[in-house]
């Protein structure tokens, strides 16, 4: 197990409209309580994305940042190296729609992806706005993902992904699924400060990036948890 | 003013009629209400309205009913204005404001960033003042960017005075097509949603208050007016202590802006600068609430950029109480709460209360900051010795608190 944890966010000056912030604050903390060190860099856009870190972040952000981020991050090629590498990623909302092949841009017209996964998006009728619930994957073994969507994408999962969860209240990818992972990437449309809902799903990106980790304190986490539960399901 | 055509005048009479008895059962102050009833009879009442008026409309992120007030204070030296002081800033509102004020020869209208086309196309108003665009209640507005566009649009081609502040890249866009623009430096203190050329997409590169487009040629206009820490230096060069009452360096924005706005109505800085030092509160914000021996400063913070103004006026050695809803007016999704850095607070005693508590109590918790929660705001108050308090509050949970401590101003 190696002693730093090195987390990479990516184009915070593009993607990072719903406290996105937030999924880098909790990984540094659960890291940090841990007594493990680390070492987070925020890359901008007009920036290289450097190939040697543990965890990457990409966030939410409108049309014209989306389709930004994914040419400068297709043109940039070092988020595809870093996952070859083995590093994880968790990919939020418009961050998501841009790992797979193509996504919608701002009259729905189709706009290529960077091709990381096997997912392809297009816009959807309406907004989806709320709270959402759903029932994780067996195969990750995490309780109950809750969260906040806002967005019109609809995705499509292609056999190379696994979808994350199952809906329960929520929109997610459309068809009754919510976002999806495959090796170390997780894609979800649960934006911002998905993982301050979801404590465990930030444990398991630090597990795979650090290996087995001891628990901690999570009375906080788990009040929000089971108020924001509580009150959609 | 001219006589309004017979059905404007009904129409008119039968809001103001509404917004009394909206009053007078406890209901709110009326103007929503008013203006809705008004509108259903005369749906072209606003134009009627603003007909032969001298108009300016106010619009931002943040800041808008303090300007509007600044302003209207400004004004009121050339004589009566109408305004709708209390921010109900959509066309229900401005036909209230309106009617209720039918022979004053200016208004001043607070409107919500998105009805800013529809208003100035139907008031034709001569003076438009945009002062910044950012992250807000994202579960409902519109993004940002798309909000400057429309700005555009709606200014182009139309002989409006246009006052914007040129320290945001994004309102500098969103004014820049507009016949005639006068500049203000009012700087910018929230910066998240301007790293990008609004432009082109390039980055924008920054230096001080300047900035540019490091790949196309938009750049940050020669301002007419600077705000200077506690001055205004206007456009002959001459330095002015503003002095004002209301706190903080976004006030100071607000009324280098409202200094500004006051020479496009011919008022100068002498005549218009007096009147905006008389201006203690704005509908309830910055106002002080005394309950058993504690004096609580109220202050008001609905998106990120709020709470970094709210901090710049909060003093670092009073206890703080901090409270957050998530209903409609509020945006019901919490996660603006991260974009917030709230360590700022640390060594302060802080108490956590509001309807998401819970939400900010993680917050503060992945923060490093210490709090206290508590079940509700009168707890919050009762756990804290006599003293001054500053109390940081998020819309619905500022008007719980007014509420509760009565609607005074």
């Amino acid at each position: 197990m190696q002693s730093n944890l090195r987390i990479v966010w990516i184009y915070p000056d593009l993607l990072s409209t719903y406290g996105d912030q937030g999924n880098v604050l909790v990984l540094e903390q659960r890291a940090r309580r841990r007594g493990i060190p680390v070492e987070t860099v925020h890359v901008r856009s007009s920036d290289p994305v450097p190939e040697q870190g543990d965890i990457y972040l990409i966030g939410g952000g409108e049309d014209r940042p989306q389709i930004l981020g994914a040419e400068r991050l297709r043109r940039d090629g070092g988020l595809h190296r870093a996952i070859e590498r083995g590093a994880a990623l968790l990919a939020v909302c418009a961050g998501y729609q841009i790992m797979g092949s193509v996504f919608g841009g701002e009259e729905g017209q189709p706009v290529a992806g960077i091709e990381l996964i096997d997912i392809s998006s297009g816009r959807g009728e309406r907004r989806a706005v709320g709270e959402l619930a759903a029932e994780v994957d067996p195969g990750l073994g995490l309780p109950t993902l809750t969260g906040f969507e806002n967005h019109m994408g609809v995705t499509r999962l292609g056999p190379g992904v696994r979808p994350l969860s199952r809906t329960v209240v929520g929109t997610g990818n459309g068809d009754g699924t919510e976002g999806c992972y495959a090796g170390k990437v997780v894609g979800t449309y649960l934006h911002g400060p998905a993982l301050a809902r979801n404590p465990a799903l930030a444990d398991l990106l630090l597990t795979w990036a650090m290996g087995p980790l001891p628990p901690i304190d999570d009375t906080w986490y788990e009040r929000l948890r089971q108020e924001r539960l509580a009150a959609v399901l | 003013m001219s006589q309004l055509p017979l059905r404007a005048q009904l129409a008119s009479a039968l809001g103001r009629t509404a917004a009394t008895l909206s009053r007078a059962t406890g209901r709110g102050d009326g103007s929503v209400i008013g203006g809705r009833v008004s509108l259903l009879l005369e749906p072209d009442l606003l134009r009627k309205l603003a007909a032969d008026r001298r108009l300016a409309l106010v619009s931002a992120t943040n800041g808008k009913t303090t300007t509007t007030r600044l302003i209207t204070a400004a004004l009121r030296e050339l004589g009566d204005v109408a305004s709708n002081a209390f921010g109900a800033n959509m066309p229900a509102g401005h036909v209230s404001a309106l009617s209720a004020a039918k022979d004053a020869p200016y208004a001043v209208l607070e409107v919500d960033e998105k009805y800013l086309p529809e208003v100035l196309d139907n008031t034709g108003a001569g003076v438009v003042v945009l002062m910044n665009l950012s992250r807000d209640q994202m579960d409902r507005a519109a993004e940002i960017w798309l909000l400057a566009q429309k700005w555009r649009r709606a200014l182009a081609g139309k002989p409006a005075h246009v006052i914007a502040n040129c320290d945001d890249p994004l309102v500098t866009w969103g004014a820049s097509t507009a016949a005639r623009v006068t500049w203000v430096a009012g700087g910018q203190r929230w910066r998240e949603d301007s790293w990008c050329c609004p432009e082109c997409g390039g980055p924008l590169d920054r230096k001080g208050a300047d900035w540019a487009c490091r790949e196309c040629t938009f750049h940050r206009p020669e301002p007419n007016w600077v705000l200077d820490d506690e001055d205004a230096i206007d456009p002959r060069g001459e330095r002015w202590r503003l002095n004002l009452k209301l706190p903080g360096q976004a006030n100071r924005s607000n009324a280098v802006i409202a200094l500004a706005t006051a020479e496009a109505f011919g008022l100068l800085p002498h005549q218009a600068l007096p009147r905006l030092r008389e201006v203690t509160s704005v509908a309830g914000r910055y106002t002080t609430v005394a309950r058993d021996g504690r004096s609580l400063r109220l202050l008001l913070a609905k998106n990120p950029a709020g709470w970094l103004e709210a901090f710049d006026v909060s003093s670092a050695e009073r206890p703080i109480i901090l409270s957050v809803n998530a209903q409609g007016p509020d945006g019901r999704d919490t996660s603006w709460l991260w974009d917030v850095d709230y360590r700022i607070l640390g060594g302060r005693p802080v108490y956590v209360t509001g309807e998401r508590r819970l939400d900010l109590a993680l917050r503060l918790d992945v923060a490093e900051v210490p709090f206290t929660l508590a079940e509700s705001f009168a707890q919050a108050v009762a756990a804290l010795p006599p003293g001054d308090i500053d109390v940081i509050a998020n819309y619905t949970a500022f008007q719980a608190i007014r509420t509760e401590f009565g609607r005074a101003e």
